[in-house]
């Protein structure tokens, strides 16, 4: 079955310190808990939004933020 | 511990068919007795190829017995298949769940079994090294069957052995490997997999010890043989941890020094609850898995049997094969009280959800096990159990929240009585075990 490459935004909750600026960025995909902390969409980022997850990714503080790639099947379920 | 499982524990004849008890002697059995019982450990040779006892526990449906149920082949076959110069196992009899008391009876009673499923895991899978983690340090059992197995040339690795500190979560499996590589047993995120990258950055197969011990009877008597017992999806038997009122059930051992009577019953899976479990009057409700368990409510799960195929319509699981039935001369709120205010005393802190969600969840439900509460209160602990579930660095936030949900759901007349200032028990003494004293220091993970 033909696979399509998609990415998936994830936190390290362990490196995460609820610095915030990833909610900023892309408030679309990321939203804060009531102590700061990001709530990440686990859908895969669609291509409208590349270019700012890539941004959110570079901008956090702790590194905490990753774009996993994930291969899903081409067919929708 | 006087006694084991007793011939007249539940399900006699069943039991007998099954083969059970399969894992547990009556007394602890030296090399001699073990060798005459089992005969000699199957070492498959040098040469031959390694793969054989993988198959064997793939067709066996094995699955692991510290908790999480993962099929044991799936791990086995990582590490077989990595190629290094560096390979590790490690038997993990941790059993940093306060209620469980398995681990540390097989221990006890059967060492050999479990070294003999270290050495065979080991082979199967080109190790190079061999670990044992206990909660307790080295028994004279283990020390023992070490050294008989030594002077007979029996082992093809040193067994090293680690202490765990005792905490819940030092026994999940990325805090295992930091606490062998000589740091805090506090977990890591993954990936990567501790069968890809652990000890050292070396693949490394963690097993828990009574599913070292089946693997070791596997590689004796074969996959067919296990399948004996247990479902077509489940199979096999399991050892259990059973707490319930005074008078119910029979058989079993009896640690001693715990607050409630506790015995270990190996069960074969897919056995009714009932017949493990008191469910009558005297019974409130049961908490089936343990601290990351789930209450249910009686009379509704007196059909249920112990297998995940049942239970997880009541989004409940087996686990580590705590089992307990709840007297209803005690208060089930105030027990769940106590055990989430030690849940959340217990979170590594590592987690910004976890560290601020737990003890708000604890707080929460203390309150409501209180005489009469703030009216958002409940909700305040519906939304924090929301928020902290799947955003831990491992299952400790999502583990904690089971168990305070199906308490509010279990519970939920309690709660309303308590709202009132009023309470149901009869009876105030704490049921469900703890360890004495809770953790003080944040610097005790070692």
């Amino acid at each position: 079955m033909a696979q399509i490459t998609t990415e998936t935004l994830r936190v390290n909750p362990i490196d995460c310190t609820g610095h915030g600026v990833c909610a900023e960025l892309l408030p679309e995909l990321i939203s804060v808990d009531e102590w700061g902390y990001p709530i990440v969409d686990p859908r895969p980022v669609p291509p409208t939004l590349d270019r700012e997850a890539r941004r959110a990714v570079a901008a956090c503080p702790a590194l905490a933020l990753k774009l996993m790639r994930t291969e899903a099947p081409a067919r929708s379920r | 511990m006087t006694t084991t499982v007793s011939e007249s524990a539940p399900g006699g004849a069943a039991r007998q068919a099954a083969g059970l008890p399969r894992l547990l002697s009556a007394i602890p059995e030296d090399l001699r007795g073990h060798l005459a019982r089992y005969g000699a450990t199957p070492y498959r040779g040098h040469g031959v190829q390694t793969g054989v006892l993988i198959g064997d526990i793939e067709a066996s449906g094995l699955t692991g017995r510290g908790g999480a149920a993962f099929p044991v082949y799936r791990k086995m076959a990582v590490v077989a298949r990595a190629r290094a110069g560096r390979k590790v196992v490690v038997a993990n009899g941790s059993e940093s769940e306060p209620a469980s008391r398995k681990d540390e009876l097989l221990l006890r009673l059967a060492p050999n079994l479990v070294l003999d499923g270290l050495q065979l895991a080991a082979e199967a899978v080109g190790a190079t090294e061999a670990h044992l983690y206990l909660h307790y340090g080295p028994t004279p059992e283990i020390l023992r069957a070490l050294a008989e197995r030594a002077s007979r040339g029996l082992d093809g690795l040193n067994v090293t052995i680690t202490q765990a500190p005792p905490r819940f979560l030092a026994g999940q499996e990325t805090a295992l490997v930091n606490r062998l590589n000589g740091g805090p047993a506090l977990p890591t995120f993954q990936p990567p997999r501790v069968s890809e990258r652990g000890l050292g950055g070396a693949p490394t197969l963690v097993q828990n010890v009574e599913t070292l011990a089946h693997l070791a009877l596997i590689a004796r008597y074969g996959p067919r043989w296990f399948r004996a017992a247990g479902t077509d999806a489940e199979p096999g038997s399991m050892l259990t941890t059973v707490y319930q009122p005074d008078g119910g059930g029979s058989g079993g051992s009896s640690p001693p020094s715990q607050q409630s009577k506790c015995r270990v019953v190996e069960a074969e899976i897919g056995a009714p609850l009932r017949t493990l479990l008191s469910s009558g009057a005297e019974t409130q409700a049961w908490l089936v898995g343990g601290y990351h368990g789930t209450w249910l409510p009686m009379p509704q799960a007196t059909g249920l049997t112990l297998a995940n195929d049942t239970l997880k319509r009541f989004e409940a699981s087996v686990g580590a094969g705590v089992l307990v039935a709840l007297p209803a001369d005690r208060c089930g709120l105030t027990e769940a009280a106590r055990v989430t205010g030690y849940l959340a005393a217990e979170s590594a802190g590592q987690c910004g959800p976890c560290l601020n969600g737990l003890p708000r969840i604890a707080a929460g439900l203390a309150e409501l096990a209180g005489p009469g509460h703030r009216k958002q209160t409940r909700a305040d602990v519906e939304r924090w159990a929301g928020l902290v579930t799947g955003r831990g660095a491992c299952n400790h936030p999502d583990g904690t929240v089971r168990f305070v949900r199906s308490a509010l759901t279990v519970f939920a007349p309690e709660i309303s009585l308590h709202a009132r200032g009023q309470c149901s028990a009869t009876n105030r003494k704490p049921f469900l075990p703890l360890p004495d004293g809770m953790p003080t220091s944040e610097d005790d993970w070692t």
